[in-house]
């Protein structure tokens, strides 16, 4: 990310024979806004920062925020990835995909090792991330405590004071009604002891990654607001003494490429019910492959194929 | 003996209409003290001042803390505020509704005082829901029903459980017999004696009912438009009215 990208980045980008759009869609007020919130969010881990969310050409819902703060973040030299759900090859990530080929210029890969900005719904990748890397999420409900307190005069107010009982009455009711911690993804955390926030719909297996090297960026457009985990940033999963947070996923290996460490898919394959477990990040399950893994439903290598 | 709650001539005004004005008093431990007065005599506007709800135009509330003593609770910050009325203070309301989460089951309803103040640990919290009902009198296997597959009795004795668990001094009471039928009142009743006198709490309870203040409260404060006309002992304003207002008050009482 680079703060102070200037109208020369627009002068290159005219250079590359770009003159339909201003740089990644958005014009420059509009990302000099969404930077002064996301540079906040920076400051204050985990606080909500109202910001002036724009109409985007997509509905809400289809990743309004995350796109937004991705337009304020490219550069011109960037690398930009997409997932949804993990995946690079769902609607959702081909179009945001192609949205900012067209309209950026930047370059793209399905290569999380290679992407300097990637942009995610509901997945963190199963590849350790690094310093010069940024994590956009698309969120569609910022407020962690919105279903238990629907006015969001209160939950401001519980913020400020750090009034979080509530967030364990949710925890309570999980546990009184089925035994356990059910609540399986959007699991709240709290951030560097102060903040509750909630992590976006990543599966609660991706919790212990938010502590990360990456800077990880939300950006909710309908809800209008944006916040931020700065490299490092220590993030707690809220729990109960006697039941522990525990980071869950189906509990078979990948069938195409074997992993036993990654967020598993499950696929009703046929008729009669057959089921194939698979690796959400798709990124993570092809390179595995092409080094030489194989799950027990993976396609058989024919002779002479390779 | 230092008071629990000291009023010093607290005033709050709706514009230039009059809520209430000019009342002091001083509330001892493990007193009740009952308010009367007919609709919109500033009862209840006295009672959400003293709670805390509504920021007085004039007056001190002060309030005998753990801590540090007397203190004024309106000059005090609010964080502090909020923490003595989920601690030090409960608020029962005429509405069972209003002062209960109805998409939460009876336990997380006890429990969330519990965890407001700091408890982490899901089976102290459920053992403390699980007595508190039983001392309510509701069925601990009701202990994961919503509130809204309760009777209207079994909400009241439930937000009266979900307001004691964490051992409260001050009890404010708003109508808590309010829209209950006469038999299901009496057990209500029976049961806040005895839990006042077991706990040594006090309260201060508002309500129209003269039945309800003879049964609980030591001391009563007749209001009138805002004023408070006459205040005694229970027993001698009830047996002896001096002001014309009480009087008509206590004659309108229908006799069975």
């Amino acid at each position: 990310m680079n703060p102070a990208m200037t109208q020369s980045d627009q002068d290159r980008h005219e250079e590359r024979g770009m003159n339909d759009y201003n740089f990644a869609y958005l014009d420059e007020q509009t990302k000099r806004m969404i930077r002064r919130a996301i540079l906040k969010g920076l400051a204050i881990p985990g606080y909500q920062v109202p910001f002036a969310s724009r109409e985007m050409p997509m509905p809400y819902g289809w990743g309004t925020g995350g796109v937004q703060v991705s337009a304020a973040v490219l550069t011109p030299e960037d690398t930009f990835k997409v997932i949804d759900q993990g995946a690079d090859d769902t609607t959702n990530a081909v179009s945001i995909r192609r949205f900012f080929q067209k309209t950026a210029g930047v370059a793209v890969t399905e290569a999380t090792t290679e992407a300097s900005v990637i942009q995610t719904r509901h997945r963190i990748p199963e590849a350790a991330l690094r310093e010069d890397q940024v994590l956009v999420y698309q969120v569609p409900i910022p407020e962690p405590l919105r279903f238990l307190e629907p006015s969001e005069v209160e939950t401001r107010k519980m913020h400020e004071l750090e009034e979080y009982g509530l967030m364990h009455v949710k925890l309570y009711e999980d546990i009184a009604q089925h035994g356990a911690i059910a609540t399986a993804y959007a699991y709240p955390v709290k951030v560097e002891g102060r903040y509750v926030m909630d992590p976006s719909p990543i599966p609660k297996f991706d919790n212990p990654k938010l502590e990360m090297a990456a800077i990880q960026l939300f950006g909710a457009g309908r809800e209008q607001r944006i916040y931020a985990l700065p490299p490092y940033t220590q993030v707690v999963s809220l729990d109960f003494e006697d039941y522990p947070f525990e980071a869950s996923k189906a509990d078979h290996p990948c069938g195409l490429c074997g992993a036993e460490d990654s967020y598993l898919d499950e696929l009703i394959v046929d008729d009669a019910g057959g089921r194939l477990f698979m690796c959400s990040d798709t990124d993570y399950c092809a390179a595995r492959q092409a080094a030489g893994h194989r799950g027990a439903d993976a396609a058989p290598v024919l002779e002479g194929m390779a | 003996m230092t008071p629990l709650l000291q009023v010093e001539n607290i005033a709050k005004f709706y514009g230039a209409r009059i809520g209430c004005t000019d009342v002091s008093f001083d509330l001892y431990p493990g007193e009740v003290m009952g308010i009367v007065g007919e609709s919109g005599s500033g009862k209840s506007t006295l009672l959400n001042t003293l709670a805390g709800h509504l920021t007085p135009d004039r007056g001190a509330v002060r309030f005998d803390t753990r801590a540090d003593g007397l203190r004024d609770t309106v000059t005090m910050s609010e964080p502090e505020r909020r923490m003595l009325s989920r601690t030090d203070w409960a608020f029962v309301h005429q509405h069972a509704r209003d002062g209960l989460r109805m998409n939460v089951s009876a336990g997380g309803n006890v429990g969330e005082r519990l965890m407001a103040v700091g408890a982490r640990h899901y089976g102290d919290i459920r053992a403390s829901a699980t007595d508190w009902l039983g001392r309510v009198e509701i069925n601990e296997d009701r202990i994961d029903d919503r509130p809204s597959a309760f009777s209207g009795g079994m909400q009241q004795r439930l937000q009266i459980a979900r307001n004691l668990v964490t051992g409260p001094r001050l009890v404010f009471m708003d109508e808590p017999t309010g829209g209950l039928d006469v038999s299901v009142q009496a057990r209500l009743l029976d049961l806040l004696r005895g839990l006042v006198r077991e706990m040594g709490l006090s309260a201060i309870i508002v309500t129209h009912d003269l039945a309800v203040v003879r049964l609980l409260a030591d001391r009563l404060m007749v209001m009138k438009d805002g004023h408070v006309v006459e205040t005694g002992l229970t027993d001698q304003v009830l047996d002896d009215p001096q002001h014309g207002y009480t009087q008509l008050l206590v004659s309108s009482v229908l006799q069975v």
